[in-house]
């Protein structure tokens, strides 16, 4: 079992409202400093078996496809993270940790 | 195109994905513009013969992921891509113009409000083309008012993509009185290079019957400026016929 993380962001000469907020936030709460903010999209994909460049290729052409929209957004990364305790049960840190 | 003995009229598909609010609505205006309106299943690739298809406002998939992001794949999708690229009128309304948008059946994205609020209100639109398959029966120009609500509506291209539009008159309906959700260049409307294809944030299925529109100088909730979109499907579809 892997997990194959895809990270999604705004594109940089969009205006991101939702980033803009956060950073507007910031300081108010003492977190000076910070010049801006973009938030974009994690998400993690567990796969069975191994992750070969063919699955690979697949997650890429999924992560332009749905989970990202070409238009407004880009595919920055595309990881994988081998889990070591079998499946993420536990809060393992690597298969989303939501302790399932 | 039959319906009932002698009567003929356009069929018009009303697609209900998981989250539309907006079907019966859209549903009702058509009945109103006179034709008749037919219930469209998400989960099924049929347009059961339609001769025009709507896609309703609403939350689809809880705008998960982006709005209208997962709808985009639903089965009825498929077909409704073949038909609206063989020249079948599609209006996509709010929820519907996001899902047009992620089917690349029409050009830009939505994205949050610019300043983040849920909007809603009565909103007027300078109609800027009025060749389109659900604009005909507008005057160049025109200024309408229909209700406008949404979250996720800030009208986005890049600035290429936008000259593009403009210069092909593919801007349908510009918002007028103030932009309700920082949308580029005002545009509250688009179409594809043909015309059949258009897609809006507003509502105008919300003002189609007196009573229950938006104000105007007739008095409150009078507004009925929606129901030129449905009269213009007619009319283009009858004009086919």
């Amino acid at each position: 079992m892997a997990t194959i993380v895809v990270h999604v962001m705004p594109k940089p000469d969009l205006l991101d409202p939702q980033g803009k907020a956060v950073g507007a936030a910031l300081p108010r709460l003492g977190f000076t400093g910070i010049s801006d903010v973009r938030q974009g999209k994690r998400f993690e994909l567990t796969v069975e078996g191994d992750v070969t460049d063919e699955l690979l290729a697949r997650v890429r052409e999924a992560a332009e496809t749905l989970l990202s929209n070409p238009v407004i957004e880009d595919v920055v990364a595309i990881e994988k993270v081998e889990c070591r305790d079998g499946g993420g049960r536990g809060g393992g840190r690597c298969c989303g940790g939501q302790g399932s | 195109m039959l319906r009932g003995p002698g009567v003929v009229t356009a069929h018009i598909g009303v697609v209900t994905f998981p989250g539309s609010l907006d079907d019966r609505d859209a549903a009702r205006a058509i009945e109103i513009a006179g034709a008749d309106a037919v219930p469209l299943w998400h989960g099924e690739a049929d347009l059961r013969g339609v001769d025009a298809v709507i896609l309703p406002g609403g939350f689809s998939y809880g705008d998960y992921l982006r709005a209208g992001a997962i709808s985009r794949f639903a089965p009825v999708m498929g077909r409704v891509i073949e038909a609206a690229n063989s020249g079948m009128p599609v209006l996509g309304i709010c929820n519907g113009f996001q899902v047009l948008c992620e089917s690349h059946l029409l050009p830009g994205a939505m994205i949050r409000n610019a300043h983040l609020h849920f909007v809603c209100r009565d909103q007027g639109l300078t109609v800027e083309n009025s060749g389109t398959a659900w604009t005909r029966a507008f005057t160049q120009g025109q200024r309408i008012t229909i209700p406008i609500k949404n979250q996720d509506g800030q009208y986005m291209a890049d600035a290429r993509t936008l000259d593009e539009v403009e210069a092909e008159g593919r801007v349908v309906f510009r918002y007028a009185g103030g932009n309700p959700n920082g949308s580029a260049r005002d545009i509250a409307g688009v179409t594809n290079a043909v015309g059949n294809v258009v897609g809006l944030m507003p509502h105008p299925e919300h003002a189609v019957e007196p009573g229950f529109g938006p104000d105007s100088v007739e008095g409150g909730r009078t507004g009925t400026d929606g129901l030129g979109f449905f009269r213009s499907a007619l009319e283009t579809l009858m004009a086919k016929a």
